[in-house]
């Protein structure tokens, strides 16, 4: 496989992994927040927040799929076609490349399911989709240890952290208002309006 | 092609996001939850309409075409 | 004022009731044998059960013989009968009298659906603890196998909405005893996904006389255009509840003196059930036991409850306490039932028994208006309609109650019983 100079593709895959990564977080925490009636207001309705959700997914996906194909054309490490799909058929950093398959198939299943929601049961669309909790804990792992950044250097392990913390603040959130007002099925019994 | 616009009330949860998309003819009652009448739909808001059926997150409204 | 001298009703469902201990035998006497089908084919049956008017006992009084016609016509699946006896209703006991003293011939009846749909499994649904349970295990057992098809016993939880039609459905096939959106109904797509019929007792009781008399003998009693008798519970003032049969077309007032309830005394009657409506004494003696009828005075036939309010007790707290039952029965499935209900009940209460503030009024109205219609089952238009009716019969009551002068008699026992729900729904 000659012709192809490695350093740019060696850039283009480290960059694109990290524009992955950091829209699968922010599409991770709309989709946690789109759930909670606070984020909307007269200016943004929740179906912004949804729309937001669906596009930065589906771009997410564009960048994951642009970061594996570079990956895979750079002759610099060889990861080898199959590793596209199959875990674990990586010689280079088999396990960690792996962990990052396993994301890339199961996102292709979320997003999938997603856009042919309206033919599935509602509880089986669900369940798929909240694979999403492994999902990004395992693109994460792969970021961290098989991205150089991270590895040696400062910003990917603050990106790393940060995306992190947003997360369990999402997470948070989304705890709290279950237990607070604006769950949906809050009964007014007893209040005239 | 008429349309009318329902929605089943066992699986709506009060998320609200048809009333955003077609605010012209869903209204929210106190707690949340849409009042849809049933009648047939104007012809330009028939689009609007299956945008609301998308959005809905637990797939609450239901079209039905004639 | 005239009264109606008294008549001698018929008996036709309750005939032969308590003559013996021996129900089958007693049954046997009275009715004679189910008619075999080389005598009286499916086709025979909905015939008879069409000619005769037969309407639908359960409340919503649709034509049994076009239901029947309408399952026996789905193509492609065995179509299942279902009978309910899951009386809900806690002023009405019919379905209860009729399963525990005549089991047999509602399951005559049922057999006699099953034939005439071309049903290959039945099932009846009581609620669980009810007396008539044992009564049709019994009654099954007794029966054996010459029943043509075979009939399974159900002890659904004993909550208001666990008989609708949907929800039995559900019940049946595995899941909780709640009501579910709908369409399909369950006459297309029922249990195991078949066409089911689904039917209240007394309708069978009747389609197990048709059976043996015909559809011209059913004819020949009670109003022209809604034919046959009906089973009314009738409460009142000092009188245990009773069940009579009436034919249909009888006044609500001919059928008070039967039960010498005081009627100079009484000033409301509550009519149907707790779905049902209040009317006003006075008006509602005239009028007379159809669904016709009932419909023009803005009020409906029901479960057959006629419960004249005492002149002891306050209306306004009847209502409320019944409300307040209804709104612990929902199903808690549909927003506007399971929020406005409870919100409505607690109005009627602070009305009821003080510590009203005038300003719940425009909320109670506008509860009012945007509850009914916007449930998956008829829960919610029942209980608003038995509140509506509440407000406008009683309004002079109203009007001191919510000038701060409620009545001493709405601090007194209550009188329209409101049993809890069950534990669960499974």
């Amino acid at each position: 496989m000659t012709g192809f100079s490695t350093a740019p593709l060696w850039y283009a895959t480290r960059s694109t992994a990290i524009v992955a990564f950091v829209l699968l977080t922010v599409s991770m925490f709309l989709g946690i927040a789109a759930t909670q009636r606070s984020i909307a207001s007269r200016y943004w309705p929740r179906f912004a927040t949804q729309d937001l959700h669906r596009n930065v997914s589906l771009l997410a996906l564009g960048f994951i799929t642009a970061h594996i194909l570079t990956t895979l054309l750079d002759t610099f490490v060889y990861v080898g076609w199959w590793a596209a799909f199959v875990p674990g058929t990586s010689p280079y950093r088999r396990f960690w490349v792996a962990l990052g398959t396993l994301a890339f198939d199961a996102i292709l299943v979320v997003i999938a399911s997603s856009l042919v929601r309206h033919r599935l049961p509602l509880r089986w669309w669900r369940a798929v989709h909240w694979s999403v909790y492994v999902v990004w804990p395992l693109a994460f792992v792969h970021f961290l240890e098989t991205g150089t950044d991270a590895a040696h250097g400062r910003f990917g392990l603050w990106l790393d952290i940060v995306a992190l913390l947003s997360l369990l603040v999402a997470v948070a959130m989304r705890l709290s208002a279950a237990n607070g007002p604006s769950g949906p099925l809050r009964s007014v019994a007893g209040r005239p309006r | 092609m008429t349309l009318r616009i329902r929605v089943n009330p066992v699986a709506c949860e009060a998320h609200g996001l048809c009333a955003e998309v077609l605010p012209e003819w869903i209204e929210l009652d106190e707690w949340g939850y849409p009042i849809l009448d049933g009648e047939e739909l104007p012809s330009q808001l028939v689009a609007h309409a299956r945008r609301a059926a998308k959005a809905c997150p637990t797939l609450a409204i239901v079209l039905g075409g004639e | 004022m005239t009264r109606a001298a008294p008549v001698t009703w018929p008996r036709r469902l309750l005939a032969g009731i308590g003559d013996s201990d021996d129900l089958y035998g007693g049954h046997l006497e009275t009715w004679g044998p189910l008619p075999a089908a080389s005598a009286l084919p499916p086709a025979a049956v909905i015939d008879a059960v069409e000619k005769s008017g037969l309407l639908g006992r359960g409340g919503a009084g649709f034509p049994a013989g076009r239901k029947m016609r309408t399952v026996a016509a789905a193509a492609n699946r065995r179509p299942v009968v279902v009978a309910n006896g899951a009386e809900g209703e806690p002023a009405s006991g019919k379905d209860v009298l009729l399963l525990s003293r005549a089991p047999h011939l509602v399951l005559d009846g049922v057999q006699l659906a099953a034939r005439a749909v071309g049903a290959d499994e039945a099932h009846v649904a009581v609620h669980r603890g009810s007396p008539a349970a044992g009564v049709v295990r019994a009654a099954l057992v007794r029966r054996g196998s010459s029943d043509a098809v075979p009939v399974q016993l159900h002890e659904v939880p004993s909550r208001y909405v666990a008989s609708e039609e949907t929800a039995l459905v559900h019940y049946l096939n595995g899941g909780e005893a709640r009501p579910t959106f709908s369409p399909p109904r369950p006459f297309e797509q029922g249990v195991g996904r078949r066409p089911t019929l689904v039917n209240n007792v007394e309708t069978l009781a009747h389609v197990a006389a048709i059976a043996r008399h015909g559809d011209e003998w059913f004819r020949e009693v009670g109003d022209r255009d809604e034919p046959g008798t009906l089973l009314v519970s009738i409460s009142a003032d000092g009188l245990a509840r009773r069940v009579a049969e009436v034919p249909t077309g009888t006044t609500i007032g001919a059928v008070a003196d039967r039960a010498r309830v005081a009627r100079d005394s009484a000033g409301a009657v509550l009519v149907g059930g707790y779905f049902g409506s209040w009317l006003p004494a006075a008006y509602a003696w005239q009028l007379p036991l159809t669904h016709r009828a009932m419909r023009s005075a803005g009020a409906a036939l029901g479960a057959g409850v006629v419960a004249v309010l005492p002149a002891s007790s306050c209306g306004i707290a009847e209502t409320a306490r019944v409300m307040a039952y209804l709104a612990a029965h929902n199903a808690g499935q549909c927003g506007p039932c399971l929020n406005g209900l409870p919100a409505i009940a607690t109005a009627l209460s602070r009305l009821a028994s003080g510590g009203w503030d005038e300003r719940w009024w425009p909320a109670l109205e506008r509860w009012l208006a945007v509850v009914p219609g916007r449930g998956a089952c008829r829960h919610p238009d029942g209980a608003v309609r038995f509140a509506s009716t509440a407000l406008s019969v009683f309004a002079e009551d109203v009007a001191r109650h919510r000038s701060g002068r409620p009545c001493a008699a709405a601090a007194g026992p209550a009188w329209l019983p409101t049993p809890r729900p069950a534990e669960g729904w499974r």
